[in-house]
């Protein structure tokens, strides 16, 4: 015979609901007010220029810059795409040296003991100062900018990584052994669930700096390989002295940057709002 | 008074009116950390088939050590300990202090969780995972996440994760002491009217003389520096017990023994 309790439902009602969405009015001042504080700084700028008679070459206005942005979009898109398909090779290649790494740390103190100090030297080297050295011993050239942008973005991924997967609750891991699961089940279904909100954190770091890295390359490389990158395009616009492409080159990097922070963003909030703290509203 | 194998706790009946056999026997168990601090010395404590033991005292007594040896999740420095370890994998139900729930899980995921890790499918968990949330009273909410429930409601389910193997012996390592006194005291019915129903041993480890005399058909009382059992009371108490039971003088009575002897394991 089993006994049935009443079920507690006291105080249930209202958050048994999956987080409801932030009101309209709280949404459109997260959207308006950022809107205001660049339209007063472009605004300004434009004004500064305009007042100054400040010549295009040393600062062109927001106008201008917009116009060499449409006019020259032949150019710098592609190029945009040279730059993105960089981060994102580097970005690929971080996520599986940085979590495969990680795992192997998991698995074995002496792996950990062993190879970790290098990856905090492959960390703690400036990436402008091994690039002309990589360029030197890889030939092709796009293999090697993705390469230097790898080493500034795997280990943000694989220090975040290593502490998630550390990170297990004591209980739960008695738990697992009081049940005999395997290296195996405790491996997949507590510690990279566990490891999880610190691999997403560590993504959207790396997600930036694989950008960044791929810029700084870029810049050493004086090319990216087969195509020409947008870093190599603001470069090329100082050589020729056409200011508003620098400004214009810079815009997409940094549009670029904010949509790769917001991607990691999105998708951080997809798979942790049930359940992480961190992408959970509170209710007040 | 150190009870050495005296067998009083095996001749009694169990609740249930059934013969009381002995189910886990501690013999001379010693237990010293890594950083020398002797948590248990020569611990002598045998558990009967059907009874609910309460291990009462300070903190720093060991009763948590005792629990988890018991469990085999540590090993003894020294004695053995004879009873469920080697026993099939889930005859031992362990409750934490804290729910201790995969907060990315849902409900139904969470008390399924014992039965994944020996293989079984989720298609086949669906009828006990279904039976032990009934037990508890959750049935509703096994699509919920452990965040969406108030704390009372997660140790429920933490209780039906430890129900769903069925286990023979059910150890609790003071499952209700970060709960308010309201839901602690139905929780305490509830976890009472269980074990009525069903062929349980419970080990229940708490720090406080009301819990233990409530719950218990048997209560001992525990020292600390290092941890020892100084006295084993039998709660000679009618069943059920309800909220006339918790206001009767039998139950001051027997409180108040039991509160003599904490006094006197503290001072000791």
């Amino acid at each position: 015979m089993a006994t049935t309790l009443e079920p507690a439902k006291a105080g249930l009602s209202g958050t048994i609901e999956p987080a409801e969405r932030a009101p309209a009015s709280d949404r459109l001042a997260r959207i308006l007010a950022p809107t205001i504080i660049a339209l007063l700084v472009v605004l300004g700028w434009e004004a500064i220029v305009r007042l100054n008679d400040i010549p295009h070459y040393i600062l062109p206005g927001p106008s201008l810059v917009a116009r060499e942005l449409v006019e020259s979009w032949p150019v710098l898109w592609p190029s945009l795409l040279i730059t993105v398909k960089i981060a994102t090779l580097a970005l690929l290649a971080a996520i599986l040296g940085g979590v495969g790494l990680a795992l192997l740390c998991s698995l074995s103190r002496w792996i950990e003991i062993a190879l970790f100090p290098y990856a905090v030297v492959l960390q703690v080297t400036p990436v402008v100062s091994i690039a002309p050295l990589i360029l030197i011993y890889v030939d092709n050239t796009l293999s090697a900018v993705v390469l230097c942008a790898w080493i500034v973005a795997f280990f943000p991924i694989l220090a975040n990584t290593m502490l998630g997967l550390a990170s297990a609750d004591h209980n739960l891991r008695d738990l697992f052994e009081l049940y005999g699961a395997s290296r195996w089940q405790q491996l997949c279904l507590l510690r990279l669930p566990t490891a999880l909100p610190y691999f997403l954190g560590g993504l959207r770091i790396a997600g930036g700096l694989s950008l960044i890295g791929a810029v700084v390359a870029e810049y050493v490389a004086g090319t990216a390989g087969t195509g020409t990158g947008l870093a190599f395009r603001v470069l090329e616009a100082q050589y020729r002295l056409n200011i508003p492409r620098m400004f214009a080159g810079l815009l997409l990097l940094a549009l670029t940057g904010v949509a790769i922070y917001l991607i990691f963003g999105a998708l951080s909030h997809l798979l942790l709002h049930r359940w992480h703290e961190s992408a959970v509203r509170r209710e007040r | 008074m150190s009870l050495a194998t005296a067998p009083s706790g095996l001749a009694r009946d169990g609740a249930n009116g059934r013969f009381a056999e002995p189910l886990v026997r501690l013999e001379r168990v010693g237990k010293t950390f890594a950083n020398g601090t002797v948590a248990l010395a020569g611990l002598d404590l045998a558990i009967g088939r059907h009874e609910f033991v309460s291990l009462l005292g300070p903190s720093g007594c060991g009763k948590s050590t005792a629990l988890r040896l018991i469990a085999g999740l540590a090993r003894p420095t020294s004695g053995r300990i004879l009873g469920p370890e080697g026993a099939p994998r889930g005859a031992v139900g362990f409750v934490f202090q804290e729910p201790t729930l995969l907060p990315w899980a849902t409900v139904f995921d969470n008390v399924w969780l014992p039965l994944r890790l020996q293989g079984v499918s989720r298609r086949q968990a669906l009828g006990p995972v279904g039976e032990a949330l009934a037990m508890v009273g959750l049935a509703e909410f096994a699509a919920a996440y452990p965040r969406e429930l108030s704390g009372g409601m997660k140790m429920r389910v933490s209780i039906a994760r430890a129900l769903v193997t069925r286990p023979s012996l059910l150890l609790m390592d003071e499952p209700f002491a970060a709960l308010d006194e309201i839901t602690r005291l139905r929780l305490n019915d509830d976890l009472l009217d269980l074990w009525r129903a069903q062929s349980w041993t419970v080990v229940f480890v708490t720090h406080s003389v009301y819990e233990s005399v409530y719950l218990s058909t048997r209560v001992v009382v525990m020292a600390p520096r290092p941890g020892r059992v100084v006295a084993d009371l039998p709660i000679e108490a009618p069943w059920p017990r309800d909220e006339a039971f918790r206001t009767s003088p039998a139950y001051n009575a027997l409180c108040r023994r039991v509160s003599a002897e904490l006094h006197r394991a503290m001072g000791a």
